[in-house]
């Protein structure tokens, strides 16, 4: 009776007893933790107190929020990076990250409920969101023209829109890198792509048993396919041209177009001379794709990725440092001899409070990006920052600096719609190579719709 | 599978009557078969746990068991160790808690007037309750963000207002499912009961109380466990109130999400990750079970 | 004191004392009103608190999705019924509608029927406990761990290489070449039930069970006694007596398989014939920005839930004639 629900309202409270101890005992551990995770120990419950502004003056105080995909320990480099910024303004980063990002943000903007700073998934959502009026501006924040010099012109017209900074690099990465086994291949950079083939043929064939040229792993969770969309985007890059490539973004160039066609057809050729074919391309996850190339019996010769799948080559490849190394995308028309795809994370901006305004002008500097590439694992848009912990990733910013041509990652610049039912389509194509056509004209159809309107 | 197994009960009952020992035998046989056949793919998850990453990647679990053993603990180490664990596990407790008693007070008293109330339009306004399970949540962000945040109320950002606004948030998710078992178990009460308790005069406060109440507490029990399993499970709600601008106070299921990075590196942590995070779960069922007992009811017939 | 904490106890004994204390100052109230009148007010103060919650975070949003159905994707413009039409003819429809049927149907027996059948068993056995919380701890893993779970026994490797996968260790054993459980279809969508039933038995089976122990066993043990046997008593006697608690189960299970979407989206996406209603859905409203769209699907599953609401309503009146 009564007595029940007193019992009940008693669990309760020592429920309630039990998280004020944890709570006590979690806060005293909390501070003494550097940042990481997302912790904020100061008590401030978002007062602001606009002391000073900016970088360099007095103490700020107050807090910033932060949304970002980085996780794990992709996470910790960030708060690494804010650190000391943190420390030299007094104000604390309070750090999200989710996978769910675009869920987040989209409603977000509809709800009036976003964080003051968040990575944009790409600059194709970065264009939306400051169409419905949310992305704040930059050029009044940061030191535009140090900005501009000091970072590689593609990836600062990136971040432009109606001529205005909209989105800053906090990092890069360069993609379709050739990743070999020091071991297993020795014949040297190939000079075109069709010497790749016959180059990792020959290697392949020499290794026996059923190993094939390539590796490819398509499956990604929800994202499934997107290994598939970079190797389209290099063919689509250096066999038609940038030209076709920007149209191809923008939303001009058809799908069945006999350019786009021609890259779905090599890669459907690469499927052809994949290891365990399109069967297992489907079925391996792109963290493990790269498992093959080491061992005593290697399953295949190359693997398309971008630097971060050397940590993977690591920790279930079973590879250790200075057993692998890389070339960039062959040429296949030499009209478009060294063109270079890359990508990166972009930052924005949605409250401009004073403390958003100094952390972000702060994160385009280039003792901010050096930190985390002294970590590993990230190239900087910033031309100045060189602290490269190793030659592979000495030799990829080389090759990024260097690139004559260079074009963003075209799935991460397309309106998110038409990006998975790219996934779909590389998808259905890898299962079910006869179907093409019909594959080519679906993503028409979406084409016509995620575009505008 | 049904038809096999409801033979063997047959054959089990029969049995029993002939040879009470080669029946309960079988019994005993189906019910273990039941527990090894559900516990295989979890056992599968716990042996990969305490192997090396580089194990996983390369050869099935069932291998370990066989030498050479090579075990290791360090994937449960790292997740413990990682700043800000013990932060996500207690802001879950303050989540859930509220989440899981608010609801099942509210519901409770709407399920007996379900129950042992007569009034107009009952069933079909207790049948569109019901039917409001069906609307996924997703739909409700943008209206309700809209309202608490800070272009409405101003209940979310940083503060303990987004908490409240969660807590109310699983309440109303919550009332649909609680509402429904609820009555359905407080319906099938046996009516001498009330009937006799109001002839003595006892008003429907105290019927619900004294009788209704303690006589529920098998449902009130599961609803304390499915509820709290829910919301202690859930991360789209906490992500979507509380995430956005108030990142210290997010619960344990996003601090797990955020172990792995965000392209799928350190993926063995979340294998660690898995069996710590249900710890507490079990727990709460565990100790609820003492509530799923015959005769609460008193040994009236039911329905 | 952290002030979420103080918060929480305010809130924790607050709300249920301000609910209870309520109840006792309507009862009060109610005295001043004739007796008559009682009756017919009475309900209606009852459920006022929570007609309020499901008002504000359930009802309001519902309304404001089904205006959004009719808009367009901006929520400006009103297109009539081109997002219904537009769910209609995606090609991708005909397949989800397909496959949520076959969840429907499966899910709902195998969970309903493995948990009345657990339920029974353990029932006899002195270990119950230990039994009904193995059965239980899927529900406990939160949806990360039951993929990563899944993964390992769905999990394929070439031919001719050491299988990582449960279920394909077991096939080469025998002598086939492995399969892509996830990537063939319709096996996938099987394979995706079976994990959506191991998660699901064990929730059917704790409410079965707490239904069971409400019947007494003097009247089992009367009708042995009599001479029926085992599935005498359990056809007559205990599934009519648990017939209202399966009914709820189902409902709830039925609604389960039409909302079915993190194993789907998280295991495949979608892809390979296995797309699901509610994966359409939240793709149009988070990665499509189709905001009209997905409302449109989202009523649409309103719509498909009125059946089952008309079944409970008649079977509550049945129930109500016999009380």
């Amino acid at each position: 009776m009564e007595e029940r629900k007193f019992r009940w309202r008693r669990t309760a409270g020592l429920l309630a007893a039990v998280a004020l101890v944890a709570s006590a005992c979690s806060s005293n551990t909390g501070s003494a933790a550097p940042s990481t995770g997302g912790e904020a120990s100061a008590p401030a419950t978002g007062g602001e107190s606009p002391a000073a502004s900016g970088g360099g003056g007095g103490t700020l105080g107050g807090t910033v929020s932060v949304i970002g995909t980085w996780t794990g320990t992709e996470q910790d480099n960030f708060m690494a990076v804010v650190a000391p910024w943190e420390q030299q303004t007094g104000a604390k980063v309070s750090y999200t990250g989710t996978r769910d990002i675009n869920a987040v943000l989209s409603t977000g903007i509809q709800s009036g409920l976003l964080p003051d700073l968040a990575g944009l998934p790409g600059p194709g959502q970065m264009a939306e969101y400051y169409k419905a009026g949310a992305l704040k501006t930059l050029d009044d924040t940061l030191d535009t023209a140090t900005y501009k010099s000091e970072t590689s012109p593609g990836l600062v017209a990136l971040g432009t829109i109606d001529n205005k900074t909209t989105g800053i690099f906090i990092k890069a990465d360069i993609k379709g890198l050739f990743w070999y086994n020091k071991d297993a291949y020795k014949a040297g950079d190939p000079t075109s792509f069709d010497d790749l083939l016959a180059k990792g043929k020959q290697t392949a064939d020499s290794l026996g048993g059923d190993a094939k040229t390539f590796c490819v792993g398509l499956e990604s969770g929800a994202a499934t396919g997107w290994p598939g969309t970079d190797w389209i985007e290099g063919f689509v890059l250096h066999q038609a041209g940038p030209d076709v490539y920007d149209k191809w973004i923008a939303g001009t160039q058809t799908w069945s177009s006999p350019e786009i066609k021609a890259a779905f057809q090599a890669f459907g050729n690469v499927i052809d001379n994949t290891f365990g074919g399109s069967k297992n391309a489907l079925a391996t996850n792109f963290v493990a794709s790269g498992d093959h190339l080491f061992g005593a019996k290697p399953g295949c010769v190359f693997v398309n990725h971008a630097t971060f799948i050397t940590d993977d080559f690591k920790k279930t490849g079973g590879a250790k440092d200075g057993q692998f190394d890389f070339f960039p995308f062959p040429d296949i028309n030499t009209q478009f001899a060294g063109a270079v795809e890359g990508s990166g994370d972009l930052f924005g901006m949605f409250n401009d409070t004073p403390q958003a305004k100094s952390l972000i002008a702060y994160l385009a500097t280039a003792p901010a990006q050096s930190i985390w590439v002294g970590k590993g694992g990230a190239l900087s848009a910033n031309k100045s920052v060189t602290n490269y912990p190793n030659d592979i990733l000495k030799k990829a910013a080389a090759d990024l600096a260097a690139a004559k041509l260079f074009r963003f990652d075209a799935s991460d610049n397309m309106p998110q719609a038409m990006n998975d039912a790219f996934l779909k389509g590389i998808v259905d194509y890898t299962k079910d190579p006869s179907k093409l056509d019909s594959v080519l004209s679906n993503l028409d159809t979406v084409q016509k719709s995620a575009y505008g309107g | 599978m049904t038809v096999a197994v409801t033979r063997e009960v047959a054959a089990a009952g029969s049995a029993r009557r002939r040879s009470p020992i080669s029946g309960r035998v079988l019994l005993n046989i189906v019910v273990i078969g039941i527990m090894a056949l559900w516990l295989l793919p979890t056992f599968g998850l716990l042996v990969n746990s305490i192997r090396p990453a580089q194990d996983v990647a390369d050869s099935g679990w069932w291998n370990a068991l066989a030498p050479p053993y090579k075990f290791t603990i360090e994937n449960y180490q790292q997740v413990l160790s990682r700043g800000g664990i013990g932060q996500a596990f207690v802001n879950s407790l303050l989540i859930t808690i509220p989440s899981t008693i608010i609801p099942i007070a509210v519901a409770a008293f709407a399920a007996y007037a379900f129950s042992w109330m007569k009034f107009r339009g009952r069933d079909v306004l207790f049948v569109v309750i019901v039917g409001l399970l069906v609307i996924p949540l997703q739909t409700t962000f943008v209206p309700l963000l809209t309202l608490l945040g800070p272009k409405g109320i101003h209940l979310l950002g940083a503060g303990p207002g987004a908490f409240v606004a969660v807590w109310l948030a699983h309440t109303g998710y919550g009332l649909p499912f609680a509402v429904y078992l609820l009555r359905n178990y407080m319906g099938g009460l046996p009516k001498e009961v009330f009937e006799s308790a109001s002839i003595d005069g006892a008003g429907h406060a105290t019927a619900f109380f004294r009788l209704a109440i303690p006589m529920s507490v098998p449902a009130i029990a599961a609803l304390v466990i499915f509820q709290f399993l829910f919301v202690w499970n859930d991360l789209l709600v906490a992500l979507m109130f509380i995430g956005a601008a108030n990142a210290p106070n997010l619960p344990l299921t996003m601090a797990v999400a955020s172990l792995a990075t965000s392209l799928g590196g350190d993926w063995q942590l979340l294998m660690a990750a898995a069996f710590i995070s249900m710890a507490l779960p079990l727990i709460v069922f565990f100790a609820l079970q003492r509530y799923f007992v015959r005769g609460i009811t008193g040994g009236a017939v039911k329905g | 004191m952290d002030p979420r904490l103080i918060t929480a106890i305010i809130v924790l004994v607050g709300v249920p004392a301000s609910v209870v204390g309520y109840v006792f100052v309507v009862e009060q109230l109610l005295r001043f009103v004739p007796d008559k009148r009682q009756a017919s007010i009475r309900p209606w103060l009852w459920l006022l608190p929570a007609l309020l919650f499901l008002t504000v975070f359930l009802v309001y949003p519902t309304i404001n999705t089904i205006v959004l159905s009719f808009e367009d994707k901006f929520s400006k413009a009103f297109v009539g019924l081109n997002n219904y039409s537009y769910f209609f003819t995606s090609p991708d429809t005909l397949i989800s509608l397909r496959n949520n049927i076959i969840w429907l149907v499966l899910l709902t027996f195998l969970a309903v029927g493995g948990g009345l059948i657990i339920a029974i068993l353990v029932d006899r056995v002195r270990y119950e406990s230990v039994a009904k919380s193995v059965v239980f701890v899927p529900l406990a893993i939160s949806f990360v761990g039951a993929s990563i779970i899944w993964r390992f026994v769905y999990d394929y490797q070439p031919p001719g290489h050491a299988q990582t996968g449960l279920l394909n260790a077991g096939v080469t054993a025998l002598g086939f070449q492995p399969v892509t459980w996830i990537q063939d279809a319709p096996t996938n969508t099987i394979a995706l039930i079976v994990v959506a039933t191991w998660t699901w038995t064990g929730f059917c089976m704790v409410i079965l069970s707490a239904a069971l122990k409400g019947i007494s066993t003097e009247l089992l043990e009367a009708a042995r006694v009599d001479g029926a046997t085992e599935i005498q008593v359990f056809r007559k006697i205990t599934f009519p007596l648990l017939l209202p608690t399966v009914a709820v189960v189902s409902t709830t299970m039925i609604i389960t398989a039409l909302k079915a979407f993190d194993i789907v989206y998280v295991m495949t996406s979608g892809n390979y014939d296995t797309n699901v209603i509610a994966n359409q859905m939240y793709k149009e409203l988070f990665t499509n920005s189709q905001p009209g769209r997905a409302s449109a699907i989202a009523v649409i599953l309103l719509l498909l839930i009125i059946p089952v609401m008309v079944i409970n309503i008649r079977r509550f009146r049945q129930q109500e004639a016999i009380r």
